[in-house]
């Protein structure tokens, strides 16, 4: 059986993303893929009536954006980094700055820091409107091997 | 202060079967929360209980089983959400303004994780909450969060018209 990490590191190694997103069941299930179609890595949520929060509005459901902005930021640390470790999250910070439509969300993710032991992420996400984020998040993951 | 002088929060208004209302409003009717599968397992004025069941399609790393952090956000911010709705005093809408969470702990495979939130703080405009997840005791929390919600917003009351219509209704048996 193949590893988590082997996976990764091959999904790497071959340039798909799409393998990347496919190895968490939980992005998979809240249809959350990477994707690299401008030249930059975005993770796509894809609409779907079950994200929804608010039913009257409608609105996206505030916990959905959370786990987006997390994932982007998972995937970010996955991709860019060489390391022979998963990520562990330590923390996140959630920024709610408008009300989701019901349509697809996109995140983007830069380090602001990447320290030996610690990263520290920014990210962003939007929808038909780059510039009118509809949330950010600022996280931190501890990036050393486990044991 | 009477009672009459007193405002009753949505909670104290809500007569009978608490829980099952409660269920209704912040689950069952959240097309987010109904999938996740969250039950509402206490409320009093103030607090707010969920459970979450493990499930595999929940999980973050598929080598581990251990449930993905997006989950426990969403868990988070329902309940929390929920511990406002409790001590408003009168059914408005309000949404998350931030949400602050430490992965205090990863959770154990397979065991449902619970979550406690209070809202310690109403005021005008924010409301002030705090949460823990866990499996059992809450001094051995899985994480903890810190969270601000704005009140008036947008749109419709999750605890919309019907908590509204029992609210006006126990008003009237007062007088």
């Amino acid at each position: 059986m193949t590893t988590l990490l082997d996976r990764l590191g091959a999904a790497r190694k071959a340039n798909d993303l799409v393998r990347l997103g496919e190895a968490i069941p939980y992005a998979k299930w809240m249809n959350m893929a990477p994707e690299n179609t401008t030249g930059e890595l975005l993770t796509r949520m894809r609409y779907h009536p079950q994200l929804i929060g608010n039913a009257h509005l409608p609105a996206l459901h505030g916990g959905t954006i959370g786990a987006l902005l997390e994932t982007a930021a998972i995937f970010h640390l996955l991709w860019e980094m060489d390391n022979a470790a998963l990520p562990r999250i330590i923390n996140i910070t959630v920024d709610y700055l408008r009300s989701g439509r019901p349509m697809d969300t996109l995140a983007r993710a830069n380090f602001t820091k990447l320290g030996r032991r610690v990263a520290s992420v920014a990210v962003e996400a939007w929808q038909d409107d780059r510039s009118k984020p509809v949330g950010a998040a600022q996280l931190h993951f501890l990036v050393t091997p486990v044991r | 202060m009477n009672d009459e002088a007193r405002p009753r929060t949505v909670f104290e208004a809500v007569p009978g079967d608490k829980l099952e209302l409660f269920q209704k409003w912040f689950s069952d009717t959240i097309p987010h929360n109904r999938a996740l599968g969250l039950k509402v397992t206490a409320v009093h004025k103030g607090g707010a209980s969920m459970r979450l069941d493990w499930e595999p399609h929940l999980v973050g790393n598929p080598e581990t089983g251990v449930l993905h952090g997006g989950a426990i956000t969403a868990m988070l911010d329902a309940c929390s959400g929920m511990a406002v709705a409790t001590v408003m005093t009168r059914a408005q809408p309000f949404a998350t303004l931030d949400l602050r969470i430490d992965y205090v702990h990863p959770a154990t495979p397979g065991q449902p994780v619970l979550a406690d939130a209070e809202c310690f703080r109403l005021t005008h405009n924010v409301a002030f909450t705090r949460a823990v997840a866990h499996h059992g005791d809450p001094k051995d929390p899985i994480a903890s969060s810190a969270g601000t919600f704005m009140l008036g917003t947008k749109g419709m009351a999750a605890v919309g018209q019907q908590a509204a219509r029992i609210a006006a209704a126990e008003k009237g048996k007062i007088k």
